[in-house]
This record gives C-alpha cells, sequence and structure tokens, in this order.
C-alpha cells in the first residue's frame, strides 16, 4: 500500500494558514513554521550591512548619497567596478566575479589556515545544492549497468538523496551512531560499501559537517579516517559544509575537510578528490532566497574540470546579488569600519539567540517521555528521537502515515507547529525523528516549545 | 549535415600549434579519450586491495589514479558544449587578461559582442526597477523621501509575499504567489483577454532553468521510443547543451535563410518525418523571435506550427524571451498562447504549449538577475505535480529575480508619479536597439562576401560569410570549423569578439557568425567598420596565392550561393549524442 507522504502535511499548512487568516477558530492564533531552514522567514532579521550594500548595488544612487555609511558605499562602488558595465544587471564569468572568486579563495585560505586554494578551482551557483548537482551530474552516469553509487549519510539532507535518484545513481546509506552523538564510524562506511558490493558501483562518498538533520560536528580524527577511507576506495569526497557558522558546542570546532586534508600531507592531500561547499544561506547572513553558494574542488582531473566548466556554463552565470552576498560574507566588516559596531551587534544577537535555543531544545525535549535528544552541536536543526507508544503506531498504520508523520499532523492540528517527519531523512530503521528549525528569535522558539511540550503531553496519555 | 558534436571533433587543433595551443588547452576540446591519457581508470573500482596509495621515494609526485576521469564521467556531460562560453570566448578573456597587464596587441580593447548582455554593453537599468528591487533588499529605505510612492507600493506588495516579508527567506519553489499572479495578469493583458490562471506561472531561475526543467520531464524512453525533440537550425546552443545532457535525440528542422530565416512548415514536416523512423518525437521548440537569426514569425506561420503540433501530438515548447524585442515596422510579435486561443477551444484546450519569458532582455536587460516564468498550458495535473517536485530540487528561483520579474509585468501605470520616466527609458532603449538593427545589417551588406537577413527582432545579427576555399583548407589542418577559424582570426586581429554559426548550427558548407548590436552605436560603427577591413583583409590573405584574384572576387561576389547549398537539407538531420553509449 502506498503511504502519504510529507505533501500531506504541507497541504494541510496551508489550509490552515487560510482558515486562520478568515479567523476560523483554532486553540492557536499562528502556524509557527520551522520545517526549513529558513531563518529569515521565522523571523530572524537580515544583516544591515548585508543589505545595504546590496540596495546601493541595485541603486547607485545611494553609492552618492549620504543615506548610507561610507564603508558600505565604498564596498558597493568596488564591487560594482567589478561587474560588467557597472552593473549588478550584467552576467558574470561562468564561475562568478573573478575579483569575488579571488576573496572567496583567499578567505578559504584564511580559515583553513594556510593551506592554499586556487581561484581557478571555485565556481558559485545558485545555491549550494545547484553546484552539488553539477558535481553529481558528472559523477553519476544515467545509463550505467551497474548504476552509479554514492554513499551518504542516514539521516542525511533528502534533497541530496532526490537528486542522486534522479540523476539515475543508487544511494548507499551509512548511519551515523545517535547512541554517540550521532558520530561517524569508519566501520560502519566500511559495512555500508560491503553492502553495495555487486548491486552498484560506488564512486562518491557524500559527508554532511556540521551536520543536518542531526547536529554533530565532526572531529579532525574522524574526518582523517573519512580521508583515508576515500582515497583506499578511490572514492570522490562530497564535504557539505555550509553549517560551518554554526557551532554551538563549547568543545565543539568546525574543520573543513579541505583543511584536514591539507594538513595530512602528501600523498593524500594531493590525490584524494574533495568537492567543498558552502553557502550565504546559513550562518549569520540566512539569505536563503538569494541563492548563493559555492563549490571548491581539489585534486580533479584537469580535463575533467574543463568539462565542469561547460555544464557550470550552461547555466550561465549565478545571480550577482548572491555573489556579492558571498563576497560580504566572506569578508565582512572588520574592527574600526563604521559598520562594524552594527554589524558585530547583529551577529552577537544571533549567537545569543542561537546558544538560548540550543540549551533550551536540549532541556526541554529531554524532559519529555518519549523524547530523547543529543547534543547540538553545530548546524540549524534539532534532529530528538521519538519514542512512540505502540498504540500511536497502530494508529498510524491505520490511517496509511509512517508515524512521525502521524505524529507531525496531529502537532499541527493540535498545536499549530509545522515541523518536518523524521523520516524523508532515512535514518535507522524502526526509529523516528522529527526535525525542526533552531535558527528563529527566542520568543519564537519558547513558544514552539510550550506548545510542543502540552501537546506531547497530551499525545503520550492519549495513546499510552 | 552538421552536428555541434562533429564541430568540434574537427576543431581540435595540432597539439604543437602555437597560434591557439592555449585555447585547445582550456577550452576542453578532448571529448574522447585520446592517445594522450595513459591512465585506464574505473576498471578496478572492487579490488580494493590494490587501491591504497603507492608512494615510495622514487615517485615522490606519482599521482593516485584518479576516481573520476575522462573515462569515468558521465557520458551525458562530456558530450555538452556550449559555444556562447566556448573557446573564442574563453581566448577572449585571456587577451583582456592580457591587456590589462600591459600587454601590446593592435588594438585597445576586446569588445564582447559574443553575448546578449545589455548593461555590460553600457546599456543603462530602467531606474523603476532597481528602485523597487533595492526598497525589497533594504525596507528602511521605505521611509525615505527619494523614492517614488508607487515604487514603494510595489516593494511593499512584494515584500507582504514573502516569509518575514525578506527577500532572503525561500519561497515556494514555483515562486512567489503574489508575483505568479501578476504575471498571470500580464499575460492576459498582453494577449487582448486570452485568461491566464496564475497556477500555471512558475518562476525561474532565468529561462534556461525553465527549459531544461520541462525537456527533463519530457526525455524518456529506450531505442526508438526515445524522445526526439525538434530544435530549429540555427539554434541558441542552451538547446542542444540540454538535449545532449538529457541524452535526447536531437531533430533539426532549418530555418529558411533565402527567406529571413522564416520557420517552413514544409522543412518542419521533413525533420518530423525523417525522425519519426528512429525516435519517438515529442516537443519541438520554437525560438521566436529569432535567436542567433532574428527573424520574427508571423502569426499564419505559427498557426501551421501549433496546428502541425496538434496532429502530431507534440508538446510545444515558445521561447519568447525576446518579445518586446521587434524592431521591423511591419513585424508584430504575437503569443504562441494567443493565436492558440484565437485557433478555437478544440486546440487552446488540447495541445500541450510552455512559454517562457524572462528578465535578461527586452528593455530591462537584467541578466545578472536570473529572473524568469514560464506559462504551462493543457499540462496533465500529474505531470505538474511531478514538474513542481522537479523544481522543488533547486529550492527556489532567486527571489530578487522573481522582483525584477515582478517590475516587468507590473510596470508604471499612466497616472503613476514613475510613468513618464519610465516611458521614457523604456522607448530610449528600444529606439536605440531598432536604429542599431538597421545600422548593423546595413552596415555588413555593404560588406562583398558577407550577407545579413533584417535584424526584425532579438539582439543579434547572424550574417552569412564567404570564406574563401584556401581558409576552409586551412581551417581542416587545423581541425577546426572554418568559421570558427574567421572568429578567432577576427579576435586577435581586431579584438572583436562574436560566435562562429558552427556552435549554433547551419546548413552544411554555409558559415555564419553571430554577434549582438548591443555595442553602442558609436562603438558598433566602429566594430562594424573594423570587421569590414578584416574580413576584405581575409579575404585577399587566401585568395592571393595560387588563383587570380578577379575570379576570387567574383566568386565571392556570388555569395557562394551554389557552393554546397544543398548538401545538409537532405542529408540525416537526426542524432544522438554518442557519448552516451
Amino acid at each position: 500500500m502506498k503511504k502519504l507522504d510529507n505533501t500531506v502535511l504541507a497541504r494541510r499548512a496551508n489550509q490552515i494558514k487560510e482558515e486562520l487568516r478568515q479567523e476560523l477558530r483554532k486553540p492557536y492564533k499562528q502556524v509557527i513554521d520551522l520545517y526549513w531552514g529558513d531563518p529569515h522567514a521565522a523571523g530572524v532579521k537580515p544583516l544591515s550591512f548585508v543589505r545595504q550594500v546590496l540596495a546601493a548595488c541595485l541603486y547607485p544612487d545611494l553609492v552618492n548619497s549620504n543615506t548610507l555609511p561610507v564603508d558600505v558605499r565604498q564596498r558597493a562602488q568596488r564591487l560594482l567596478g567589478e561587474c560588467a558595465g557597472g552593473s549588478v544587471g550584467s552576467y558574470t564569468a561562468t564561475a562568478g566575479i573573478p575579483e569575488i572568486v579571488h576573496r572567496i579563495s583567499e578567505f578559504i585560505t584564511k580559515r583553513d589556515g594556510g593551506a592554499p586554494s586556487d581561484p581557478e578551482n571555485i565556481y558559485i551557483s545558485p545555491g549550494s545544492q545547484w553546484a552539488l548537482r553539477n558535481i553529481l551530474k558528472v559523477l553519476v552516469n544515467s545509463q550505467a549497468s551497474p548504476r552509479t553509487g554514492v554513499l551518504t549519510p542516514g539521516p542525511c539532507y533528502p534533497l541530496t538523496n532526490f537528486t542522486i535518484k534522479g540523476l539515475g545513481g543508487v544511494t548507499i546509506p551509512y548511519y551515523l551512531s545517535e547512541e554517540q552523538g550521532w558520530e561517524l564510524h569508519v566501520e560502519e562506511l566500511h559495512r555500508a560499501l560491503d553492502s553495495a558490493k555487486g548491486l552498484c558501483n560506488p564512486v562518491a562518498l557524500y559527508v554532511i559537517n556540521p551536520g543536518n538533520p542531526a547536529g554533530y560536528v565532526q572531529s579532525r580524527k574522524t574526518m582523517q579516517e573519512v580521508i583515508r577511507f576515500a582515497s583506499e576506495k578511490r572514492l570522490f569526497l562530497l564535504a557539505d559544509e555550509v553549517y560551518q557558522e554554526c557551532v554551538h558546542g563549547e568543545k565543539s570546532e568546525f574543520l573543513s575537510y579541505k583543511r584536514v586534508l591539507s594538513e595530512m600531507g602528501p600523498p593524500l592531500s594531493d590525490t584524494v578528490e574533495l568537492a567543498s561547499f558552502h553557502s550565504a544561506s546559513k550562518g549569520f547572513m540566512g539569505e536563503c532566497g538569494l541563492r548563493g553558494g559555492y563549490v571548491e574542488l581539489v585534486n580533479l582531473d584537469p580535463d575533467v574540470m574543463k568539462c565542469i566548466y561547460k555544464l557550470f556554463s550552461t547555466d550561465i552565470c549565478a545571480p550577482v546579488l548572491s555573489q556579492i552576498a558571498l563576497d560580504l560574507m566572506t569578508d565582512p566588516p572588520q574592527p574600526g569600519d563604521p559598520s562594524y559596531p552594527l554589524y558585530s551587534e547583529e551577529t552577537q544577537h544571533i549567537k545569543t539567540m542561537m546558544v538560548h535555543n540550543v540549551k533550551r531544545v536540549f532541556e526541554v525535549l529531554n524532559s519529555l517521555p518519549g523524547f530523547s535528544c543529543k547534543p547540538m552541536e553545530g548546524g540549524g536543526f534539532a534532529f530528538p528521537r521519538l519514542h512512540l507508544p505502540p498504540k500511536a503506531i497502530q494508529k498510524a498504520k491505520e490511517m496509511e502515515m509512517e508515524p512521525d508523520l502521524f505524529y507531525c499532523m496531529r502537532l499541527l492540528e493540535e498545536a499549530g507547529v509545522l515541523v518536518k517527519p523524521g523520516m524523508e531523512n532515512g535514518p535507522k530503521e524502526g526509529t523516528h525523528h522529527i526535525r525542526f528549525c533552531i535558527m528563529n528569535p527566542e520568543d519564537t522558539m519558547e513558544e514552539m516549545l510550550s506548545r510542543l511540550s502540552s501537546f506531547h503531553t497530551q499525545f503520550m496519555k492519549d495513546f499510552s | 549535415m552538421l552536428r555541434l558534436r562533429d564541430v568540434v571533433q574537427r576543431s581540435v587543433p595540432p597539439r604543437n600549434s602555437p597560434l591557439n595551443s592555449g585555447l585547445w588547452q582550456r577550452a576542453g576540446y578532448k571529448t574522447q579519450l585520446g592517445p594522450q591519457v595513459t591512465e585506464q581508470p574505473g576498471l578496478k573500482r572492487f579490488s580494493t586491495a590494490e587501491a591504497t596509495v603507492q608512494t615510495g621515494p622514487g615517485h615522490p609526485c606519482r599521482m593516485r589514479e584518479k576516481s573520476l576521469t575522462m573515462a569515468s564521467l558521465s557520458p551525458q556531460v562530456k558530450a555538452v558544449e556550449y559555444a556562447v562560453r566556448g573557446p573564442i570566448v574563453i581566448r577572449a578573456g585571456d587577451i583582456e587578461k592580457r591587456l590589462q597587464q600591459g600587454g601590446k596587441e593592435s588594438f585597445t580593447e576586446v569588445i564582447k559582442a559574443n553575448i546578449g548582455d545589455a548593461h555590460a554593453m553600457g546599456q543603462q537599468p530602467i531606474t523603476f526597477l532597481r528602485q523597487v528591487v533595492a526598497l525589497c533588499c533594504y525596507p528602511e529605505l521605505l521611509q525615505s523621501p527619494s523614492f517614488p510612492e508607487d515604487a514603494k507600493q510595489r516593494a511593499q506588495r512584494i515584500l507582504q509575499g514573502c516569509g518575514g516579508q525578506s527577500l532572503g527567506s525561500y519561497s515556494a519553489s514555483q515562486g512567489v504567489e503574489c508575483i505568479r499572479q501578476h504575471v498571470a495578469e500580464f499575460i492576459t493583458e498582453r494577449d487582448q483577454g486570452v485568461p491566464s490562471d496564475w497556477n500555471n506561472i512558475y518562476l525561474t531561475t532565468g529561462a534556461s532553468d525553465g527549459i531544461m526543467s520541462i525537456l527533463k520531464l519530457l526525455v524518456s524512453g529506450e531505442g526508438s521510443g526515445r524522445t526526439g525533440v525538434l530544435i530549429p537550425i540555427p539554434q541558441y546552443p542552451l538547446y542542444s547543451a540540454a538535449l545532449s545532457e538529457l541524452d535526447a535525440v536531437h531533430i533539426h528542422y532549418y530555418l529558411d535563410e533565402d527567406s529571413c530565416w522564416a520557420l517552413d512548415i514544409e522543412e518542419l514536416q521533413r525533420a518530423y518525418l525523417s525522425a519519426k523512423q528512429l525516435c519517438t518525437p515529442r516537443a519541438l521548440c520554437i525560438i521566436n523571435p529569432g535567436n542567433p537569426t532574428g527573424q520574427v514569425q508571423s502569426k499564419k506561420c505559427i498557426e501551421e506550427v501549433l496546428h502541425f503540433a496538434y496532429e502530431e501530438n507534440l508538446f510545444v515548447m515558445a521561447d519568447e524571451v525576446y518579445q518586446d524585442n521587434v524592431y521591423s515596422a511591419d513585424c508584430h510579435f504575437h503569443s504562441f498562447k494567443k493565436v492558440l486561443y484565437e485557433m478555437g477551444p478544440e486546440y487552446f484546450n488540447n495541445v500541450e504549449l510552455v512559454s517562457f519569458h524572462s528578465t535578461s532582455k527586452g528593455y530591462t536587460g537584467e541578466c545578472g538577475f536570473r529572473g524568469g516564468y514560464m506559462e504551462v498550458l493543457n499540462m496533465d495535473p500529474r505531470v505538474k505535480e511531478q514538474l513542481v517536485k522537479l523544481l522543488s530540487v533547486r529550492l527556489c528561483p532567486p527571489v530578487p529575480g522573481q522582483a525584477a520579474m515582478d517590475v516587468i509585468v507590473n510596470p508604471p501605470r499612466e497616472h503613476e508619479p514613475s510613468y513618464a520616466q519610465f516611458i521614457k527609458e523604456k522607448s530610449s532603449v528600444l529606439d536605440v536597439l531598432a536604429q542599431k538593427a538597421r545600422l548593423t545589417e546595413q552596415i555588413l551588406n555593404s560588406v562583398p562576401g558577407i550577407k545579413c537577413n533584417p535584424v526584425q527582432g532579438a539582439m543579434y545579427a547572424f550574417p552569412r560569410i564567404f570564406i574563401p576555399p584556401r581558409a576552409i583548407q586551412e581551417a581542416k589542418a587545423r581541425s577546426m570549423a572554418p568559421d570558427m577559424l574567421y572568429c578567432l582570426k577576427l579576435l586577435e586581429e581586431t579584438g572583436i569578439c562574436v560566435v562562429p554559426g558552427s556552435g549554433f548550427g547551419q546548413r552544411e558548407g554555409t558559415y555564419h557568425f553571430r554577434m549582438t548590436i548591443l555595442p553602442s552605436p558609436e562603438k558598433l560603427t566602429v566594430l562594424l567598420g573594423k570587421l569590414k577591413e578584416f574580413h576584405l583583409r581575409f579575404l585577399e590573405k587566401y585568395s592571393r596565392e595560387g588563383a587570380p584574384s578577379s575570379s576570387l572576387h567574383r566568386e565571392e561576389g556570388a555569395q557562394s550561393s551554389n557552393l554546397h547549398r544543398e548538401e545538409g537539407a537532405q542529408s540525416s538531420s537526426l542524432h544522438r549524442e554518442e557519448g552516451a553509449h
């Protein structure tokens, strides 16, 4: 029997929002929508500096007026000078505006403690997923037999799995250890690869660090093991690092795969093929709507690089405003700049907000019987495990739903909270989770936790 | 028949050619595994025991076998070619860099007439559009007295449609709802009342994204069941690149150069019938106004095409991104949708039609926003669900691009404060383009050995050039398409960057290039003057030795009219990129 999928949830959410607009009586006045990792939609304010520069680039009269701070105007002027014809309305080079690509490369070098980065290896794209899709297009032969396989984590960011399948490839899940804070064990990679033997042709290993939906941050040791594994099994390494600014754990530190690889030295550092992805959608900026991301490619065959160039060329170029956003992300205001105090205040505010949310979500969820939540060291989501009573699971079956979808439908209906059932993320079989965004203003988070707590308590009572 | 892939293979210059070895190296013109590829990768995938990294004092720099090589690379990707950003353009970039670093050339700047990038060529943005998007970006400006009220109203309305009232939120995969509604209203108004449902509107990342998504839905099947797609020749290379990537069968129908690149329905039928035995033709692409060919289709011709699509059950893809760019007084833009409506309900309720539009062209020329939309008619509702799923992979189109699209479909009205300035800017852009279209045609046609059809619309001239046999021989010797050689020399001698006709497809034995009409009138005049001089020099150079010059002049004057004219037409115009097998 075909089970109902998440679209019923999204559809119902839209209906409820519409019913609320028509002032139908509900136990809540608004739906709290934490389905996506979309901070602005949840009420986080954009960084003023970013928006000021974008506005000035769009409307250069602002460069000459004194409405905006002087460093904003200087920055906009410099960026416009780097656009063909001095306009953000021009196409750019395939990989992006060369000066911006160059500065991204400098940012990477600085971030990675001096590990060299070559601007020629960087492509800006309309969001990191777009770049990931292009690299997957290169890796996945849609007509090969046996089919092309890619190792992906369980739980994973589902769009990546969807893209791989859409290109005619196969995903090979390797499961993260929830018991150990979603740690990645290299033995599990071996197991997963063995399980694929004879079924597909594994060519790549996809890792997400910091994790999505599970909020782990990988240690150097883990990453070294992953790199050795990739080298030994001759796998192309795809490192999704879009949450690199989102590290909350006091003892956690984000290290890029590029850096770890580079510091492992030859022969690994000049052989393992790596694509690392970053984005303007997450972190302090949270500019999802601009659609800006980039990929850095390491150790690729020069002929393959030429094909990748052609592939990105057919997309022409990434939106110019998103390229500018990436520039501002990788090269923000510095102490002494007129915009620095406000910038610093705004980013500090977001940091405080995240610290608060991480702490509160952890406390509240773990205080609820039937929920268990691992510490969130990084990323933008909570991914707590739900231990559902057998009666609830039975009820879900009757309604032709996965148990977690059933839970989320009830949560939406009764408490006006929209979160995502974890099933789509592909966790270990037989486990149930929900995923929700934690990049929200504190009061939204508190309201959500309070609604979730009352709902959950009642739910457990109803089905005990 | 000319195949883009063949062109590429033919145009691999010998490795030691000093003139363009750099070009060769950067352009990736190695589409097949050549003898210089020493690795034999991909064969030992499962024999992991041997795959450990070898190092040793003797081979400190020995490279590990790559996991991703030309042999293991997806063959569909290998087959992708995209001339508009091809080797000539890469070469132009190199020359530009050299000039900036103080290198000496016989010219002082590279003029990029290769791509329809209006702002890069100095066209000014439409003030109102920029005001609205700037206000959306930084809503604090809504308090500023220096922005007009109508711009503020537009911005507020757009922001209300965005999550958290921010352009920084994801929109629905189909786009912001109120913008989709405005698009539908615009279409109804443009088509004089033909109804448009906003549920059929999908905002896209430039028109290309929409075209690619629709093709992806259409392509399936194996062997003779494989989807074939009818595309014009010459065509905008996005289509051939997309079809190669999807491994669909390219079915070429030739536009009639002798009648201003008109679409000839008999030729369309010929192409369709010849392809039908080998694949399953499912879709028909039309570019109107034409790119690179600049023709504007008559209503009668559109009716014929739609009737044909109805009869043969073809899905119609109408690329109408140049709908505002019509210059000839006796030509008018007719949307496929409106013509379909006027053909009656039997047609209007059945023919599956998608029409594409963009922020990049028209009078706004906002290429950098990557904004566009498509309207989808008569698509099976279940397929539409699949379309949404497909679009959701890229999450959503850039929201500022959606905002720009909103302004284009909802410009200032007569009673609004920005109207006067808006109309002034809009007509100034379009008037200058019309003037440049005429100027380009005139000057090109004054050059012996060049013949250019009227630029009725769009932004390009696609003149036919006579290339002397000796130049053709030289190109052959260098494994290069003759018009590639021509464009390369033009670039190297004058700094003018245009795209060879072989990148768009053309009848065998004919040669063309595409140039934009976007440089300012002054620059365009200089460009055309230099081009004329170059062409005469080129003819001279390649006619000097061997034959008496007088006979060559005759030949060139005759426009090489019988030079292989018919060859291409009869040969099979059908192929599937071989890389897939």
